[in-house]
């Protein structure tokens, strides 16, 4: 329902401001390139996309995603010590952020979700500090090679797409820094109270 | 030679090796992995046309230039492109939202530019957080949030003085 709100909002302030600055000519002209652009763009992006969704199913296929997840178990134990009481959820979460690593979305939300539900049995509706924590995980990126990215930078005729890796990898360690510390600082704020 | 060309061949080359070593059937996995992301991108093609059209038409009327330049006086104090204000606005509510603003930016800007690399590089760093928010507390049972949403988006914020940021020490530029 937001993106209605979004969508409508958009559509009727182009047409607000192409109404007073007189350039409705070019609005109505845009409106139809955007829908043809919409399709050259899937277009143009498809092979990359293709590609490297090809080279990350070899890598899941040769079990990096079950090394990833062992690499950070210990990480994650030492940063949710009550839902690492149960192997388990300490299993799903692992394996939620190696696929969050490998930017297998569709594998990383089922395996998040299950251990959510898990973590937040037993309290009412109210989301734990750890809860917290993981939902923050996942809203931040964490993504090894954003290959969706890097086929939209190829569609608008970059050469080398995967140059502003080290920028990505820097950005995404430093919000995910951001993230935690300020879910750290905000639950014992609360605590103290 | 430039030593980046090295690196999408040598991981190819590495990757299908070691799947090999692995006893994997490499080719079979890469088709496999190509139809996953293809079916990714036919669900995503008809939101990229709403979005695309409004976005496109958004540009068109000013109506972009205004929304930049109403939060410019923060963003240039943050160190952050205001041309980049609609995507930072979009990004935390829609996935493909953000994509076809994005997407838009590289096309004006060039995909190379300033711009248009702090753009391509906040969409990496970022995620859809009140999606991910609503989707795991919304199957996990959970109505009090806490400080979820303020943790994330401080996140969300470094994410993106840090995309601009990260751009200019590895690019210059801005």
């Amino acid at each position: 329902m937001e993106m209605t709100w979004v969508w409508t909002g958009m559509v009727t302030l182009s047409l607000i401001f192409g109404l007073l600055s007189g350039n409705l000519d070019a609005v109505s002209a845009a409106a139809l390139e955007g829908a043809r652009s919409a399709i050259e763009l899937s277009f143009s992006m498809a092979g990359v996309l293709c590609l490297w969704s090809g080279v990350m199913e070899i890598m899941n296929a040769c079990g990096l995603s079950a090394g990833l997840a062992r690499l950070f178990r210990p990480l994650l134990r030492r940063l949710l010590p009550e839902a690492s009481r149960d192997p388990e959820t300490l299993a799903e979460v692992s394996a939620n952020v190696s696929a969050n690593l490998l930017g297998l979305g569709n594998a990383a939300t089922p395996l998040g979700i299950r251990a959510a539900r898990r973590m937040a049995r037993g309290c009412e509706g109210t989301a734990s500090d750890e809860l917290c924590l993981l939902v923050v995980l996942n809203t931040a990126s964490i993504q090894l090679i954003p290959a969706t990215i890097a086929s939209v930078r190829v569609a608008a005729g970059c050469g080398t797409p995967f140059d502003i890796l080290p920028a990505v990898w820097l950005a995404s360690v430093l919000s995910v820094a951001a993230g935690l510390t300020a879910a750290w600082l905000l639950s014992q704020g609360r605590g103290r109270r | 030679m430039n030593l980046g060309s090295l690196v999408i061949p040598v991981l190819l080359a590495g990757v299908a090796a070691y799947g090999l070593g692995k006893r994997v059937n490499v080719y079979a996995a890469l088709t496999h992995g190509a139809e996953e992301g293809l079916s990714v991108l036919l669900r995503i093609i008809p939101a990229l046309v709403g979005l695309l059209t409004a976005v496109s038409m958004f540009r068109a009327s000013g109506a972009m230039e205004w929304l930049s330049g109403l939060f410019a006086p923060v963003l240039e104090l943050l160190g952050i492109p205001p041309e980049t204000a609609p995507l930072m606005l979009v990004r935390p509510v829609s996935g493909n939202g953000a994509l076809a603003v994005a997407s838009d930016l590289m096309a004006a800007h060039g995909p190379d530019s300033y711009v248009g690399r702090v753009a391509a590089v906040m969409l990496g760093s970022t995620e859809t957080t009140f999606y991910t928010i609503a989707v795991y507390f919304g199957s996990a049972g959970i109505t009090k949030t806490r400080h979820t949403i303020p943790a994330a988006l401080a996140a969300d914020l470094t994410g993106f003085a840090a995309s601009a940021l990260a751009v200019r020490l590895f690019f210059g530029g801005g």
